[in-house]
Formats: C-alpha cells, structure tokens, sequence
C-alpha cells in the first residue's frame, strides 16, 4: 500500500526546483507556484467531488465506488495512449480527444453497471444496505483491475509538454504547465455545464424533482430509475476526466489510486456542502491547496492526516459544509 | 402453453444478451488489453477470449437470475426468509453449544494438526473482532468503517509496553484493552453526534489517520518495518520454548512432557477461545441490562430515544468505547501471536472483513458471527489456489448478500424483550 493518493508529487516540482536555494523556500514565488499547483490538484478532487455531490443528493448515499471509478478512467487513458501509440497516431489534440472520449464513454458505463447491479435493487433496503454493498462493489473493481492489468504501477510517457515561466523572483521560478492550464480550463468548463444542465435542462429539473421527492417525482410522470442511472453516468464521466487529468499530470495509474482519492474527494463535497455542485468544486480546490500547502511548508508524510483532519472539523462544526443547505430530520 | 412460455424465454435471452454485450464494453479494454512493461515502456496485449468467457458467463449468470426470479415471484422471498429465521431461531442456542464442544474439543482431534489449530486461532481472532465490532454496528447501530485502528491500538500499545517495560501478556492484556477503550471515546467524541453514513466516513479516516501515523512514526512504531520480537505468552510464567533462561521453568518440564512446538499453538488457541467466550459472555449479559437495551433502542429510532431521556451520545459513546476494548484485546492477542507486528496487517481491508463478519452473520446475532467469520476466514484457506481470485469472490460476496439477503444469514432483530411471549395469544 505504498501508494499516496494522487497528491503525492505535489510538492517535487516546487521543491526539485527550489533544491540548492532553501532560502525560496518561505518567498513569495514559492507561494505562488505551490497556488498553482494547489489549484491543479484541487481541480481534480473537484471533479471527482462533483460525483459524490450529485449521487448524494439524489439519493441520499456515499457511492464508495467513486473513487475506483476514477481509477478505472485513468487506466483506460493508459490503455488507450498505449495503443494509439502502437498505431502510430501522433498528434497530440486527436490522441487526448480520442483517449478523454473513451474514457467518458467506458467509464459512464461502468458507473450504469455498478448502479444497476449493486444499487438499484438495494432501493427501500435498511440505510446502511447501499453503502455496504458500494463498499463491496470498490473492493471488487480494485481487484479486478489488478488482476486483469497487473499490481505494478503503469508509467505514461508525458503527452502534453509545454508550459510557461510567469516570473522570477531570486532564481526561483514559477512555472505553469500547459497540462495544469488545460486541467483548469476543462474542470471550470465541465463545472458550469454542469450547472446549466441542472439548473435549465429538462433532465436537470428531474434530477432536482427526484432530489426532492422521489415519489411524487414518479407521480408527475419523470422516470426516477432513468434519472438516478443518469446521474450516476454523469458523475462517472467526470470521474473519467479526472482519471485521464492525473495520468497525464502525474504519468503514472495503479489499482489502489481511487481509495485515498475518493475519500479526499468525498471530503472535498462534505466540505463544500454535500449537494451542491459549485460547493463539491469549491470544496475540492481547498482541499488540494491545504494537502499541497501542508507537503510544502510541514510534513509530506502527514498530508493525509491534514486533509481528514479537515473532514472531521468541518462535519462536526459546520456539517452542512460550506454552501450546503441545513438538513432537518423529521419523525 | 410452450408458446407463452417461449416469449418470456426470448424476452429473458435478449435482456441476458445486452447485459452479456455491456460486460463486452466494460471487459474489452481493461481485461482485453493488458498493458505489459518493456524496455521502450508499457506496450498493450491481447486477451480476447478472457472477454469472450466473461460475456459468457454474465449471459449465463443473468439469465439463470432472471428465470429463476420469474419462477419463484418477487414477493415470496422476504417472507421465506423470515420464515426461515423464526424457524431456526430455536436451533441456534442448541447450535451454540455444539460449537462450543466441538472448539474445545479440537486441539485433541485427529485431523487438528498445526495448521488446522493455527486457521482455527485465526478464525476466533476475527470472531472476537467481530464480537466487539457487532456491539457498536450490530447494537448500537453505528456504522464503523475504521475498527482496525482500535486492533492496530491494542497490538502496538502491547508491542511498545511489552518491550519497553518489561511487562507479560497477561499483564499488559487489561492496559491494552483500556488504552483502546480510552482511544474510543476520545475518537467517538466528536463525531457521535454525526449522521449514519457521515459517521462512517470519519471513522473510516480515522482508521487511515492511525496507519499513516503508524507508518511515519518510525521513532516509535517502527514505521513500515514494525517491531519484531514481542513476548511471547506464558502458562502462569511457564515460557513455551526448549531452553528456558536460568531459574525459568518452562512448560515442557514443569509438566514432565517432551518439548513440543506446539503446545504454544495449542494454549494460544485455547487463550483466544476464553478470551472470544468472555466477550460474548459480557455481551449477551449487557443486553439485557439498561443499557445494552438502550444501545438497540437507539439503533432503531434515535428520536424516540431521546423523547424517552436517553442520551444519546453517552450511550453511543459507551458502545463505541467497549467495541474498541475488545478490539484491542484482540489486537493485544495479534501481537503475542505473531511476534511482529506492522502497519500492514491493519489497512483497510482488514475493517472491511470484519464488517462483512457481522453483516453476513446478521447484524446483532452472536452466532450468526461465529458462522460468518468461518465462511470468511476458513473458505479462502480451503481454496487457497485460487486465492488470486479471494478478494474478488469477497466484494462481488458483500453485494450479493445485501442483495439477496440483507439482513445476514441469521436475521435477529427481533426486540430482546416481549410484553407476551411467542405463542402466548395475540
């Protein structure tokens, strides 16, 4: 169990580059590049967040299994580069289109399959029922993708290089790459799309009837198995960006990678306001800049530790989250 | 009538065939094309007729599911299970003491060799494990997703008092349990008052924050390598190994017998059989006390329980402190057991198991999880050649039975107290 979670490079580039001048270390630049990297690996907790919000608020459970559904886009993103590479396809814009594609597509799939057979007949079943058996379905796919790819870590060439110098300050300098400047751009893209489908579509207003109230939502005509399936489509896509993002940030996928990254995003949506869509990301960008801050300026080790530390503050002083609605139990 | 049957049997076909065509989609890639390293980096195989037996069998499974559920109707089933339950409730105590011969009994078998007595220690390790976690899931009603850490707690905490002060099993075995127990209440303080699901999240980061802290501790844990060389127990200060210290008697010759190495297996099973029997003892008893009733009561309706002056978070508080003594007990027992100890017997997984230890057995029956952790712990070591395939066959496991039987193989939540027995009119 060697693996950190998704994080656990945050802090080389910043401190491979700031090797030899320790004095950067408390400066301004160095602040600034560990904001950009913060930034990056709080857009993809975001993403992965946005998954566990919308789930959660329709139906009221924590898919556990989110997270290895992001394992499972990364590993297709590996895949797919492979053979691409093997079929001698070079350019960069058709092979991230081609690989973010399948990726969307097997892994909506997969979020279909996993709620069909292990939640959907689970509905009405004691509270506890649904997250057992999400807790069942994670130590399954984990295994199978070990078994089917193997235990060992996949290693991806970089695809994406390039990148900018913003400044310099007392020769350290800060860079963004083109990978984190296209993380960005897709996570806040794919955030107000989202947005709009739920708060304009036809498919949102159900999403947010059956949110509401599951049986008058039937009642008025909207097919609420349709909706949840959807939903669960929807969150496994972005998960599926996710995965492609952090194999292409960080060039490597394996098995295990979904379990300490579904948590920190799960965090990162209680954080927000478990519901909300602009919380989950909100949620998901402070939790990459406490874990990126936390490497940075105190322990690599103990970064875990801080962003738990953090869910368990949050639920127990403001469990609503950040932008979540107060939830009132009735009898 | 063999034509209004074949419609059905087409429809069932054709709804068994889309699912075997979405195992297609979802195989195709992750299991069709293995990525294998080589010197120029990871290149794609092929592995096409794994897929091609996967749809086959998602065909044949989905199919068998559908004809057999059309055969038997959808409403019988939680009847026939609840039939099933009330019928062999009366079994069960029989059943109980059965077992209990039969455990005490084993070490003198003649098929118990060393292994069959080492699986059998193993297995009423787990059943402790599940003993203890059943009072704050199966009673309490509190999902705990991170019960390793209070057997992590009780492990280590013997390891370092052990070596540190010099101190015996038996006298560290009461510390390790009450240090659990403290680390308990001070995890569940602030998180009892949380939401069912919520609960089980921050347990479960709980269990992470100990394994992390037992990794990167290493001035005191050891880190990754763990410690090594703990106590072994001893029989009333009798060590158990062919040449004792000077002026140490050891087992073998205070009884006059020929050394053996597996007197100690013997006595560690028999030291975990009382200990396992001392926690159900305490159990069955603290249900029917005030407050064993309280911690059902509060798994059944929390609002009602506070209408009735019931605090609910003391009373939370206490299931989750004894849950973790015992827990740590258990863990005590690890250490002696294995000699070493080191963060990767208590990762996840492990919470895992012993969750699906007290779920399969049916939440609140004790010996419901004595069943369930032999199904758990001696099948795997039965089909050790497939063992490639354990944790697939053990989540694909976790889903089924919440599907098919939620309520575990012994369904027991019936109220422990009735205002008129069973059969007594009404």
């Amino acid at each position: 169990m060697g693996y950190q979670g998704p994080g656990h490079k945050t802090a080389s580039p910043a401190t491979s580059a700031g090797d030899g001048q320790r004095g950067t270390r408390f400066g301004m630049a160095f602040f600034v590049q560990q904001l950009i990297n913060g930034l990056t690996l709080g857009s993809i907790y975001g993403l992965i967040a946005i998954g566990y919000t919308m789930v959660y608020g329709i139906i009221g459970m924590i898919n556990f299994a989110h997270g290895e559904i992001y394992m499972i886009g990364a590993f297709i993103a590996v895949i797919v580069f492979v053979l691409l590479g093997m079929a001698g396809i070079g350019s960069v814009a058709l092979s991230l289109l081609v690989v973010l594609l399948a990726a969307i597509l097997i892994t909506s799939v997969y979020g279909y399959a996993v709620e069909r057979v292990a939640y959907r007949p689970l509905r009405g079943s004691f509270r506890l029922a649904p997250l057992i058996s999400a807790i069942g379905v994670s130590i399954f796919l984990q295994n199978y993708v070990q078994l089917a790819q193997g235990a060992r870590n996949k290693p991806l060439a970089p695809r994406l290089p390039g990148g900018f110098t913003l400044f310099e300050i007392d020769g350290f300098t800060v860079k963004v790459s083109a990978i984190q400047i296209f993380i960005w751009l897709l996570t806040f893209g794919l955030m107000a799309v989202f947005a709009w489908i739920i708060a304009k579509t036809a498919l949102g207003r159900a999403q947010r009837a059956t949110e509401q109230d599951r049986g008058m939502a039937a009642l008025l005509g909207i097919d609420v198995d349709r909706t949840i399936s959807i939903t669960f489509i929807m969150g496994a896509a972005l998960a599926a960006v996710a995965g492609v993002m952090v194999t292409l940030y960080y060039g490597v996928a394996d098995f295990f990678m979904g379990f300490l990254a579904g948590l920190k995003a799960f965090t990162a949506a209680v954080l927000g306001g478990i519901g909300s869509l602009p919380g989950a990301v909100l949620g998901g960008l402070l939790i990459g800049m406490i874990e990126t801050f936390w490497s940075a300026y105190f322990t690599v080790e103990y970064k875990d530790v801080a962003a738990f530390g953090i869910l368990v503050l949050v639920l127990i002083f403001r469990p609503t989250g950040l932008l979540g609605r107060p939830e009132i139990e009735k009898v | 009538m063999a034509a209004m049957a074949s419609a059905p049997a087409v429809a069932v076909a054709k709804d068994a065939g889309l699912s075997a065509l979405v195992a297609v989609v979802l195989a195709f890639l992750i299991v069709g094309t293995p990525t294998i390293d080589s010197p120029g980096g990871l290149v794609a195989g092929s592995r096409l007729g794994t897929v091609a037996l996967i749809a086959g069998a998602v065909f044949a499974l989905r199919f068998g599911v559908l004809i057999w559920g059309r055969r038997k109707g959808e409403g019988t089933r939680g009847a026939l299970t609840s039939a099933l339950a009330a019928r062999s409730a009366p079994l069960l105590r029989p059943l109980g003491f059965a077992a209990l011969g039969f455990a005490f009994l084993l070490p003198t078998m003649p098929f118990a060799d060393r292994y069959v007595v080492d699986v059998a220690t193993t297995m009423l390790i787990y059943v402790m494990l599940g003993w203890g976690l059943n009072i704050v899931v199966g009673l309490a009603g509190l999902l705990d997703l991170g019960y390793v850490a209070f057997y992590a707690v009780g492990a280590y905490s013997y390891a370092i008092i052990a070596k540190t002060f010099g101190l015996g099993f038996w006298a560290c075995l009461p510390l390790t349990g009450l240090f659990a127990a403290f680390f308990g209440l001070i995890l569940g303080f602030p998180v009892l008052r949380l939401r069912g699901d919520y609960l089980a999240i921050v347990t479960l980061g709980f269990g992470e924050i100990i394994r992390i802290t037992l990794i990167n501790w290493y001035q005191f844990t050891g880190g990754p390598n763990g410690i090594s060389g703990i106590p072994r127990p001893t029989f009333f200060g009798m060590p158990f190994t062919a040449a004792p210290r000077d002026g140490v008697t050891a087992f073998h010759e205070f009884f006059g017998i020929d050394f053996n190495a597996e007197h100690r297996v013997i006595y560690l099973y028999f030291v975990i059989l009382v200990l396992a029997l001392v926690v159900n003892a305490f159990t069955l008893r603290i249900r029917r006390l005030p407050l064993g009733r309280a911690w059902e009561a509060l798994r059944e309706d929390e609002i009602a329980c506070r209408a009735l002056g019931i605090n609910p978070t003391n009373t939370k508080l206490s299931a989750f402190a004894i849950g973790a003594m015992f827990g740590g007990f258990a863990g005590c027992f690890f250490a002696t057991r294995q000699g070493f100890i080191s963060p990767e017997s208590f990762v996840f997984f492990e919470s895992a198991v012993i969750l699906a230890i007290v779920v399969l057995g049916g939440m609140g029956s004790q010996v419901g999880v004595v069943i369930a952790a032999a199904v758990l712990i001696v099948l795997p070591e039965v089909f050790r050649e497939f063992s490639e395939f354990r944790m697939l066959v053990f989540g694909a496991g976790m889903v089924a039975i919440m599907i098919w039987r939620p309520r575990g193989l012994i369904a027991h939540r019936d109220p422990t107290l009735r205002l008129h027995p069973r059969g007594a009119g009404g």
